[in-house]
């Protein structure tokens, strides 16, 4: 036993009649005791010990709540610039799409307009050049029959001596052109 | 230390005190009431001083504590059961504190005595009868009155009932008194068998091993039991407390 008996040897003898928890001389004692101790154990509980685990309990709850609340609050944050970027990636490219489409069409515009140009050039050369060459042509062509009067005078004026006048051999020039045709 | 194993329970004065011819004696039970109450008092108040939001291992045996008695009542009462959470929480702290520490050697254990375990359940019935009443008024009498029962056999049931809630304090009471007497008994009694075989020669030690295993492993056992009746107690004070708040069956 932890505390000498005090009283244990003078009931020595009479722990062996009474068995010590059925023994009512007791009784009194231990339940003014316990009352009190209890009493006060129950006041301590009621009024500071568990008002504060409660309130420990409490806050941290809330404070998982709320921390569930802000990671709830940043991942539709996040959802949304998500989004956002999506649209705005969908519109840049349909944008350069445009761009490019544009481009494509510009150069192509360019590229017809020089072509319509070059082939204008080209085509006013060409012209340029068969106007001349039927000028040129037309010329020798109207000088053959100078040339041919002046050789038909010089074969007359060999064959003959003489001349003819210039006049007459147009003439016979003329009519035989006219009849070799 | 005598090897009687009634001794561990014979109670001594410390403080003697006597009113009007009755005594009042401050005792070896009232220092461990005083002990027990002190311990999980200062347990309970300086593992939650820091009100860690991150809780250290003490603290989080105070709240295990706390959560595992509101568990409890929650499930044996209804939330409705949660006003007397002070009361079913001191009592299992009480319990289990004075049986934890009926533990030590030579230490007192405060519910090994009928009386003790008498009035905590004379409490938890008081407060199921007053409270009953006062929240129910007379209709609190259907707790003896199954629904559903032939008129015929009813004065019989109702009889049963009122006897089965009478025998409640004293089941109560019983079960815990007689688990912590008898496992301190059992104890004193093997390892008084280790000393007076040891005492008788070589052989005699030889065969104190057997006692001596035995009392190890009752050691173990008694620690679960010291938990066991703790929790077993305020388990059926919250199944009480559930017949004060809904006393239809």
């Amino acid at each position: 036993m932890f505390v000498t008996a005090a009283y244990a040897a003078g009931a020595e003898e009479a722990a062996e009649i009474a068995f010590p928890p059925f023994d009512s001389t007791t009784f009194a004692s231990q339940i003014l005791w316990l009352v009190i101790t209890f009493g006060l154990f129950y006041l301590f509980m009621s009024r500071v010990v568990l008002p504060r685990i409660g309130s420990i309990l409490e806050t941290r709850r809330d404070r998982i709540a709320q921390d569930l609340n802000e990671a709830n609050r940043l991942k539709e944050e996040a959802d949304q610039a998500f989004a956002t970027y999506e649209q705005e990636l969908a519109e840049a490219r349909s944008k350069a799409h445009e761009i490019a489409q544009a481009a494509r069409d510009a150069a192509k515009a360019d590229a017809d307009a020089e072509r319509a140009r070059v082939e204008a050039d080209v085509a006013g050369k060409l012209e340029k050049a068969e106007a001349e060459i039927a000028l040129v042509k037309n010329k020798a062509l109207a000088e053959v029959d100078t040339i041919a009067a002046e050789t038909a005078a010089a074969i007359v004026s060999q064959l003959v001596g003489g001349t003819v006048t210039k006049a007459k051999l147009n003439a016979a020039v003329k009519a035989a052109a006219e009849g070799g045709e | 230390m005598s090897n009687n194993p009634i001794e561990q329970f014979q109670l001594s004065k410390l403080i003697p005190i006597e009113v009007g011819g009755v005594d009042f004696s401050f005792t070896n039970s009232s220092l461990f009431m005083v002990a027990t109450v002190a311990v999980a008092s200062a347990f309970l108040f300086l593992t939650t001083s820091n009100r860690g939001m991150v809780p250290g291992r003490m603290q989080s045996i105070s709240e295990m504590g706390y959560e595992f008695v509101a568990a409890m009542l929650r499930d044996g009462a209804g939330s409705g059961g949660m006003r007397f959470f002070p009361m079913v929480f001191s009592l299992f702290m009480f319990v289990l504190v004075a049986n934890l520490l009926g533990m030590f050697p030579y230490f007192f254990t405060v519910t090994s005595h009928i009386i003790v375990t008498f009035v905590l359940a004379l409490l938890v019935i008081g407060t199921v009868v007053v409270y009953g009443f006062y929240k129910h008024g007379l209709s609190f009498l259907k707790l003896f009155v199954p629904s559903g029962v032939p008129i015929y056999l009813m004065p019989l049931v109702v009889f049963i009932e009122i006897i089965s809630f009478l025998s409640r304090p004293i089941s109560l009471s019983v079960r815990l008194f007689a688990n912590m007497l008898a496992g301190h008994i059992t104890l004193k009694v093997f390892a008084g068998f280790v000393t007076s075989l040891g005492a008788m020669g070589a052989l005699g030690i030889g065969g104190a091993i057997l006692p001596l295993v035995m009392a190890v492993a009752l050691t173990g056992l008694e620690f679960l039991v010291a938990f066991l009746q703790a929790y077993v107690f305020a388990v059926l004070t919250c199944m009480y407390l559930n017949d004060a708040l809904h006393p239809g069956h």
